[in-house]
């Protein structure tokens, strides 16, 4: 017993309860069945710890595990993928591992920023942000054929990476009144959306989405405001 | 992977599937050990912070490859099929199979050719290269190329986020003959070629970047990683950068 309590204490995650980066430690955690402790950050007040373990970049996800810290989410989900291997979020094939990375880099670099870009403006801004966003998804659209995940016949780590896509990015639609992802123009994206956030494990852990709405309605808002007038 | 050999030994439902999945990737393995016979190339540019860290990590690893100057004004139908997203350089072409983004193809490279390896064996070791390379590319390249490029406040708060970041850096580095101890490793060749590149920028912009007494540990070790032969036939000094970068100023 009392090495089974030690156990669990020994891998800890700081998160926040909306977080897309730290849903995507949670995920891996318990896809790989590992025991944790959460750590539920107050980011405009964070714990001293939290600013002990990430003192860089002060923010969340960071999992400690032993006592070491590791901080930046596609480096944890590496350090989770090296460290229990039950489940494997990566393929051996050294090529099929550059390619998770590649997408996974890509969703971080040009997919979110592009959608982010949309969901802060509106009018013809807005439309022309959807047409930078589309052509970003166009890309991952193209890599989703013959395929069910970006990892092929499980999830593995670039659907992890793109998990984000499944839910925040229909609250974001809702929140700023538009479409991006559209049936007729992403069949693949728009049924690997459904797939992934219905899957075991990722669709017992979404945040509430009326907390989503309420905080994305809110963030919007100030974005709006806060953008010089024409 | 001792732990799929362990599996081994129970008769379980579970040790079947563990087998076939072992299987699966015992031949994945057999498959890499072919495709280790294929011809590499790098679509690269002589002057690119992020190309050299490919020509050294396969220099360091003896590995013979073809190196193909890309024109990036100009740029060839080879980079563009490789690589169609970014259309950008390095491109690490292995048989057929390209890769790009150069921490990427860093760890491709690394994984692929195990000889003289790269990166830590330690999980928790390897997330701080994984980590620290990371913030190299999005802190101190960003910023020292936003400083190189705009004025006034936004220049002012480039310039001090690049000056933050090599000081982390220069902390990182106190007390180490290399980044990867004592010898290079991944995160020399990703730091590699920062200190010549924003020398240039402090010369060719007029800013002050890199303080020499500040980053004492840093210019050392700067200092230490050039002479190394592999690394200086490929990297790219600040006086070809100012060569290249004033005559397209003059031709315009």
């Amino acid at each position: 017993m009392e090495t089974h309590s030690k156990k669990m204490a020994e891998v800890k995650l700081f998160r926040t309860w909306s977080s897309r980066f730290a849903l995507r430690i949670v995920w891996a955690l318990k896809l790989k069945d590992v025991q944790y402790d959460t750590i539920f950050e107050d980011l405009s007040n964070k714990s001293p710890l939290l600013l002990q373990y990430n003192p860089v970049h002060k923010k969340v996800p960071v999992l400690v595990h032993n006592g070491k810290s590791v901080a930046e989410s596609l480096v944890i989900l590496e350090y989770i993928e090296e460290t229990w291997k039950q489940n494997p979020l990566l393929s051996e094939d050294p090529h099929e591992r550059a390619a998770a990375r590649f997408w996974a880099k890509f969703g971080d670099e040009k997919v979110l920023p592009s959608i982010w870009e949309a969901f802060n403006s509106e009018g013809k801004e807005q439309e022309e942000g959807i047409v930078k966003a589309k052509e970003n998804l166009k890309y991952l659209e193209e890599e989703l054929k013959g395929k069910k995940f970006f990892g092929g016949e499980h999830i593995g780590f670039a659907d992890i990476a793109l998990g984000w896509l499944a839910e925040l990015e229909n609250v974001f639609e809702e929140v700023a009144s538009m479409k991006v992802i559209a049936e007729d123009e992403f069949p693949l994206l728009s049924e690997w959306k459904r797939t992934f956030a219905d899957a075991p494990i990722i669709k017992e852990n979404w945040p509430p989405r009326d907390k989503l709405v309420t905080k994305y309605q809110a963030f919007r808002e100030a974005n709006l405001l806060n953008k010089a007038p024409k | 992977m001792m732990h799929c050999f362990d599996m081994l030994y129970s008769p379980t439902l579970l040790e079947t599937q563990y087998q076939s999945n072992e299987l699966q990737r015992e031949t994945q393995r057999d498959a890499y050990e072919f495709r280790k016979l294929g011809e590499v190339k790098v679509l690269g540019a002589s002057l690119s912070i992020f190309c050299c860290r490919i020509e050294w990590a396969l220099k360091h690893k003896g590995i013979t490859y073809e190196y193909i100057e890309e024109d990036l004004r100009n740029k060839s139908t080879l980079l563009l099929k490789s690589n169609p997203v970014h259309k950008k350089i390095p491109v690490l072409l292995h048989g057929d199979k390209p890769v790009a983004e150069s921490l990427i193809i860093l760890e491709y490279i690394d994984e692929t050719w195990r000889e003289n390896p790269l990166m830590p064996d330690d999980p928790s070791e390897k997330a701080m290269v994984r980590f620290w390379a990371k913030y190299v590319d999005e802190k101190c390249v960003i910023s020292a190329w936003t400083a190189s490029r705009t004025k006034g406040h936004e220049q002012e708060k480039a310039i001090e986020s690049t000056q933050e970041s090599l000081k982390l850096l220069n902390k990182l580095i106190e007390g180490k003959t290399f980044f990867g101890g004592e010898t290079m490793g991944f995160l020399d060749l990703v730091v590699g070629s920062l200190p010549n590149w924003i020398k240039f920028i402090e010369e060719f912009v007029g800013i002050k970047l890199f303080d020499t007494k500040e980053l004492s540990f840093l210019h050392e070790w700067a200092q230490r990683f050039t002479e190394i032969p592999i690394i200086k036939e490929s990297i790219p000094m600040k006086e070809d950068l100012l060569n290249y970068f004033r005559a397209q100023q003059n031709a315009k």
